[in-house]
């Protein structure tokens, strides 16, 4: 007990001497909690639209009004033909093309029937399929406003319909950054404790110190908690700092409870800086402890539902995000943030923490040999 | 004095060559990367769980189930005929959205032709949630058109969508331009920080200002080897792409490479002002990891569309070297358009490294301590 006192001394010495690391730490995550939840935003709004409007009648202007009326397009401006609309597209200004031929009016009128055309800007598929399925929905719409002027239909439904009315749970106001921000906390605490925990033995390593551990008396478990306790202590500041952070800058207060939250933190942090550790015993220099982390994180954060849902990936993508830590932290922190989900709804991720806690830091000990 | 230059290049690729590992690791790591992201990344939103609450089946509320269930869009999760099952589903995360029929739903439908169903999302997620009740809408209205026997309607507008440059709207042609960014500015500037700052931290730099090369081409030779693997990196990335992605290269590939080469350059002077600045690489590390990952992933407008941003945010955005990669890229290699789209953005990247350079050079101390 008294040796794992004397390592923890010496860690905590260790970082906090070293004035650049405490700013990029504490300071970093906080600058970005604070900033980059404002620019995450995927909602599929702002559809800019080129019109190119073949036949200039009471008609066609209406229709081009009744989209421009709702909250989801903007219009860029006219074109005279669909290769002068093409430029917007190509330049990025415009999202979609809405071309109404020639005589739309008139054909529609005369025949029963006439053709919109929309071209979508399709790099993005989801803002291109979105955007031109609501601009198809609106014009659909716009088609039941002239045929009721035209029909003069009944007052009661002489077809059946099916009256469609919907509620959004959880999030009334459908607010982004309150899905972000706990996420993005995450992230934060994750690379703060994986990147300190995966260069700090091998720094050890590097510099030429670990020798003099090596040699001493100290037990490989005790060398291994003396690396792990102070990070541990680290991530609980960044988290408090977060949520702090959360509660003032956003109004983020849980549903749930803050000590499930540090509960399953806990866990998580113990599991991530295992894996950190754990690199930590296999790489021999600073650099390469760094790249694998890089190479980690990337697809952590990236397979860990922060942006992209998982329900959507392929069934081998979906094996990789439930063996992602960072997936299971995402997901509690959203449910007892925003749902206040209780113990009870987060049973089975806290297990599969615990046991990678476990799986991890005992790797990391076996791993690591005090001979070279 | 190119053979000095050239004496001293040849030592860094020698320090390259000598650590197979992290060489394997910065190889392969792009390969993976593109790999893992070009397939599995994908803003669209597919099999969703999805529950109903229905307390008197009959054939139209299971026509409708079926039909919800049939689409690639959701899949039944849980059928129930009370509220507090579906809560707890809600809570456990087991059902994003829930369809609420009314009692004598097809009674209603045949008899006062209206009936009333409600579409309850987890709106925790915004996006997915709208994006569920949308696409739920449509199924509905669907069915409720084929009851009304369609054909038969006068007055119809027709609308005749075609998808531009992506018709079969896959996710890959947005999500490769912009990993392709972020792997090769975050690599390129990680490699050229960390290989200056190790020397400082293990004293080996005093031992080259001494040397007689001067201070400019001494950074500079640290620079070439990374361009070169940096390229290698590149030419990995398209070959995947184009082969097991199936992404089009529309524009001219020189281009490509030239458009990458400027830009790996800039990624490279930033690695150099990040060195120049710290003395440690533990600290240039935490810069060139913390610092870049999340603001090139969030800002550089792949992910998150920046006409949605914050004014602010949006002005953010333009500093980010990554932001600009992606046009040019995605321009030239999907929309196959040439140099005159894409000289803004390069100009505002010569810029930028520059700018990088500048400061670098400045802060540079030909003598330690």
């Amino acid at each position: 007990m008294r040796v794992l006192l004397f390592l923890l001394v010496k860690e905590f010495q260790q970082i906090f001497r070293n004035p650049a690391i405490i700013r990029i730490i504490f300071i970093m995550p906080a600058v970005q909690l604070l900033v980059l939840p404002l620019a995450a935003d995927y909602e599929v709004k702002n559809v800019y639209i080129t019109v190119v409007d073949n036949d200039h009648s009471s008609y066609s202007h209406a229709l081009v009004n009744k989209l421009v009326a709702s909250d989801y397009f903007v219009l860029t401006g006219y074109a005279d033909s669909y290769a002068q609309a093409m430029l917007d597209i190509e330049q990025d200004r415009s999202d979609l093309i809405i071309e109404i031929p020639g005589q739309f009016e008139r054909t529609l009128v005369r025949e029963d029937k006439a053709t919109v055309s929309i071209a979508a800007n399709a790099v993005n598929g989801a803002k291109g399929g979105i955007g031109a399925s609501y601009a198809a929905s609106l014009i659909q719409d716009f088609n039941t406003d002239i045929r009721t002027d035209w029909l003069q239909l009944p007052r009661y439904n002489p077809y059946p319909v099916i009256a469609i009315t919907g509620s959004n749970w959880y999030n009334l106001h459908m607010r982004y950054d309150l899905f972000m921000v706990p996420g993005i906390l995450v992230i934060l605490l994750t690379m703060v404790g994986s990147f300190l925990a995966s260069i700090n033995i091998v720094y050890e390593k590097e510099v030429g110190t670990i020798e003099q551990i090596n040699v001493s008396p100290i037990r490989k478990y005790q060398f291994i908690l003396g690396k792990l306790i102070p990070f541990w202590i680290i991530g609980f500041v960044v988290l408090t700092i977060g949520l702090v952070i959360s509660r003032v800058a956003y109004g983020i207060i849980p549903e749930g409870s803050f000590g499930l939250i540090y509960l399953f933190a806990a866990v998580y942090l113990l599991a991530f800086l295992g894996i950190g550790l754990l690199l930590s015993t296999y790489a021999d220099t600073q650099q390469q402890a760094m790249f694998i982390s890089f190479f980690l994180m990337m697809i952590f954060i990236l397979m860990g539902g922060l942006y992209t849902s998982i329900d959507s990936m392929p069934e081998w993508a979906q094996v990789i995000a439930h063996l992602n830590p960072v997936t299971y932290f995402i997901e509690v922190m959203r449910m007892v943030v925003m749902k206040g989900s209780t113990f009870a709804d987060i049973r089975s991720q806290f297990f599969i923490i615990s046991g990678m806690a476990v799986f991890f830091n005992v790797w990391a000990v076996l791993n690591y040999r005090k001979r070279n | 004095m190119i053979r000095q230059f050239y004496i001293f290049v040849k030592k860094e690729f020698i320090h390259i060559l000598r650590d197979p590992k992290s060489l394997l690791i910065i190889i392969a790591m792009p390969i993976a990367q593109i790999i893992i992201f070009g397939f599995a990344l994908t803003n669209e939103i597919k099999n969703a769980n999805f529950g109903i609450l229905v307390t008197q089946p009959d054939n139209t509320t299971r026509t409708l189930t079926e039909r919800l269930d049939a689409s690639a869009y959701f899949d039944l999760a849980l059928v129930t005929d009370n509220m507090e099952d579906a809560e707890k589903a809600f809570l456990k995360d087991e059902i994003k959205m829930l369809v609420v029929f009314e009692p004598g739903f097809e009674q209603a439908l045949l008899h006062t032709n209206e009936a009333a169903v409600n579409l309850i999302t987890d709106a925790t997620d915004p996006n997915t949630a709208t994006t569920l009740r949308y696409y739920a809408s449509i199924i509905i209205k669907d069915y409720q058109q084929e009851l009304r026997d369609a054909g038969s309607l006068p007055y119809s507008i027709e609308t005749n969508i075609r998808m531009l440059y992506n018709p079969q709207l896959v996710g890959a042609y947005n999500f490769v331009p912009g990993v392709m960014g972020m792997i090769l500015l975050l690599i390129s500037a990680m490699m050229t920080s960390i290989s200056i700052v190790r020397e400082k931290e293990l004293n080996t730099m005093e031992v080259l200002l001494a040397s007689p090369l001067q201070p400019f081409l001494l950074i500079l030779s640290k620079a070439v080897p990374y361009v070169i693997l940096s390229l290698i990196n590149l030419t990995t990335i398209l070959v995947i792409s184009t082969t097991l992605l199936d992404l089009p290269i529309r524009g001219s590939l020189l281009l490509i490479f030239a458009e990458s080469f400027l830009f790996i350059t800039t990624a490279i002077s930033l690695g150099l002002m990040i060195s120049n600045i710290t003395d440690k690489q533990q600290t240039a590390l935490f810069i060139s990891l913390m610092g870049l990952l999340l603001p090139t992933l969030i800002l550089s407008g792949f992910m998150f569309p920046i006409e949605n941003m914050p004014k602010a945010m949006q002005i953010l955005s333009n500093a980010v070297p990554t932001k600009w990669f992606f046009i040019i890229i995605k321009n030239i290699m999907i929309k196959g358009l040439g140099w005159a789209s894409v000289w803004k953005q390069s100009l505002v990247l010569v810029g930028m490294t520059t700018v990088f350079l500048t400061v670098s050079i400045v802060k540079f101390k030909p003598r330690l301590a």
